[in-house]
């Protein structure tokens, strides 16, 4: 007899889990969703957001989120400088299947490594007040460590949702996705495009990590973890869409928080996986693919 | 009977004998331990490139293939206590089952999709192996190395013996299958993929064949790792570093010729012992990354490649 109380509690830590993931998903969402840019180095990218985020908040005890949003605006150059060497060394040439793939892997690659020799593989964490404190509804339990990472998080899709939708930039960005040739006849030079669109899915990357260190203790190579869990969201949820990612990473939170209740957490990583086979195996498209 | 006497085989069997004279003269035991790690990561380079260079398929989990022959090794071991050579044929079922597999359910689809399910096995391999207690789960696994080594005045000392041969027997078939049909069926996949359809290559067959070869090679690599190293746990069995050296051997030492992931192999192996000891294994695992980085940008044809155009450039 599956007691209630445990469900329950399992079903909401898992859609708060769930909305996390969105924004861990969020930027490959777009790099890989609408650009059709392999970046598995994004997880990794996330684990530099968040030792950011440690750096500033033990060394100037900032809030996390703060750091997130400070920290965007930089990631964003630098998402932008990698599509520069990305298009020049491999998309221009037509090279991005095996060596840009190879590319990306080597640079989370590099980036796990340095934080590795800098600041070792001990777990770190940040200190904030709200962190340790548990909102109660009735008999479920709603930690802050889990609900403020999930409104940020659920705030970046819905911001970025109606940047998509909404703005000229943002239109043209799914255009690139669509149809390269009419974007260039209205005028649009699609490669400065896809570098812009680049840049805002490595700055979604600052505040996902932010957020990945509220929730727990990181060390280097958690972000290897991200990998499987990203692209299994962005798989199911279709691609490009920004709505199917969200409820793709709300179904794949609360698949794992079951599985983590009733059959320990250490099966958790496994989820993942077999979602995006199952979901490759039965219907690529995703669940929300045109 | 042309092909027996082909220099290729009358180097193969220099290097053997060699091999075999180096196991009788030399007397420091850390020779044994290097050579053995870098025909290791040869094996691995080259079970990759099957895939990777011959086919276009880029394969993540290099390491996942690899754990599965060295878990495979620890587990009938421990059940049955079969000899080495068997745990080697085992361990190339398992996972060339395991590549056959994986390349079953995502090679119908685009290629990324293969690389991210590679990337997605080694950590789901790493989870199922840490929650499996027979095998030590993550608390890891002893084993006992076998009193019989033969003639050899150590265990080492068979060991780099045997992965001596099975490193040149790999590349041996690697070499068939650069230059036979099935070869020129995967280059044509490689170059483009709906033309080879539209030829009458029946690509998803050479695709899983192709793959199923790459990870039972890896399969390989791995099953003696346990009697090598004593001590498996899952984190230094599933090891990045494994993967990472798959890759970038190849994409140094070039990828289009069977001869690419041998030379990156002993090339990059080497100057990584050297590094180890001299310097730091950290600087050295760096290191590996950033060459990676700097060659598939800046020259994507590989030290091979390089030499080939250089040769035919000086011929014209």
């Amino acid at each position: 007899m599956v007691s209630v109380d445990l469900l329950a509690n399992a079903i909401v830590a898992g859609l708060l889990l769930g909305g996390f993931y969105a924004a861990v998903a969020l930027g490959l969402a777009i790099v890989f969703g609408q650009l059709d840019i392999v970046n598995i180095a994004h997880p990794a990218l996330i684990i530099a957001g968040a030792y950011t985020a440690y750096i500033l908040n033990s060394r100037f005890g900032l809030d996390p989120v703060l750091v997130g949003v400070l920290a965007a605006p930089v990631f964003f150059l630098v998402g932008a400088g990698l599509y520069r060497v990305y298009y020049a060394a491999f998309e221009r040439t037509g090279q991005e299947s095996l060596s840009g793939l190879a590319f990306f892997f080597g640079i989370m690659f590099i980036i796990e490594v340095a934080l590795i020799l800098v600041y070792g593989v001990d777990y770190r964490l940040v200190q904030t007040g709200y962190l340790g404190e548990t909102l109660n509804l009735g008999f479920v339990g709603l930690p802050y460590r889990m609900l403020v990472p999930f409104a940020v998080a659920v705030t970046l899709t819905v911001a970025v949702y109606v940047y998509l939708a909404r703005t000229f930039t943002g239109r043209a960005i799914q255009a690139v996705a669509q149809d390269r040739l009419a974007l260039q006849l209205m005028g649009v030079d699609p490669i400065r495009i896809k570098q812009w669109a680049f840049g805002l899915g490595i700055a979604t990357a600052a505040v996902a990590g932010a957020l990945l260190i509220m929730i727990g203790p990181v060390e280097p190579s958690v972000g290897r973890q991200y990998i499987g869990r990203a692209f299994a969201i962005v798989v199911l949820g279709g691609m490009g869409s920004i709505s199917g990612m969200f409820v793709a990473a709300l179904i794949l939170g609360v698949i794992e928080s079951v599985v983590a209740t009733f059959y320990g957490p250490s099966w958790a990583p496994a989820v993942a996986f077999g979602v995006l086979l199952l979901t490759l195996a039965l219907r690529p498209a995703g669940l929300f693919g045109r | 009977m042309r092909n027996l006497v082909s220099p290729f085989w009358v180097s193969a069997v220099v290097v053997l004998a060699a091999g075999l004279a180096f196991t009788e003269l030399a007397a420091n035991e850390y020779y044994f331990t290097a050579a053995y790690l870098i025909l290791q990561a040869l094996i691995m380079a080259v079970a990759w490139n099957i895939l990777g260079g011959f086919t276009g398929y880029v394969n993540f989990g290099s390491a996942g293939f690899f754990a599965a022959g060295a878990y495979t090794s620890i587990a009938l071991d421990k059940a049955l206590g079969l000899p080495l050579p068997l745990l080697i044929v085992a361990g190339a079922l398992v996972s060339g089952l395991i590549g056959l597999g994986v390349g079953y359910l995502t090679l119908r689809l685009r290629g990324v999709y293969f690389a991210i399910a590679t990337l997605a096995l080694a950590i789901v391999l790493e989870t199922f192996v840490s929650n499996w207690t027979y095998v030590g789960g993550a608390r890891g696994a002893f084993i006992l190395t076998p009193e019989n080594h033969l003639w050899f005045s150590s265990y080492v000392h068979m060991l780099f013996m045997l992965m001596l041969i099975l490193a040149v027997a790999s590349v041996a078939i690697s070499r068939k299958l650069n230059f036979s049909r099935l070869g020129r069926g995967l280059a044509a996949i490689r170059d483009d993929e709906i033309a080879a359809e539209c030829a009458g290559v029946p690509t998803l067959r050479l695709k899983l064949v192709s793959t199923t070869i790459m990870g039972a090679m890896m399969g390989v690599a791995g099953a003696p790792y346990p009697f090598f190293v004593t001590y498996v746990e899952p984190i230094s069995a599933f090891n990045l570093f494994v993967a990472v050296n798959a890759i970038a051997m190849p994409m140094i030492g070039g990828t289009a010729h069977w001869l690419g992931p041998v030379v990156g192999a002993l090339l990059v192996g080497s100057l990584q012992e050297i590094i180890k000891v001299n310097i730091s294994s950290e600087i050295n695992i760096l290191l590996v990354g950033i060459m990676l980085v700097l060659f598939i940008s800046l020259a994507p044809q590989g030290i091979v490649g390089l030499v080939q155009k250089h040769l035919r450039k000086r011929s014209a």
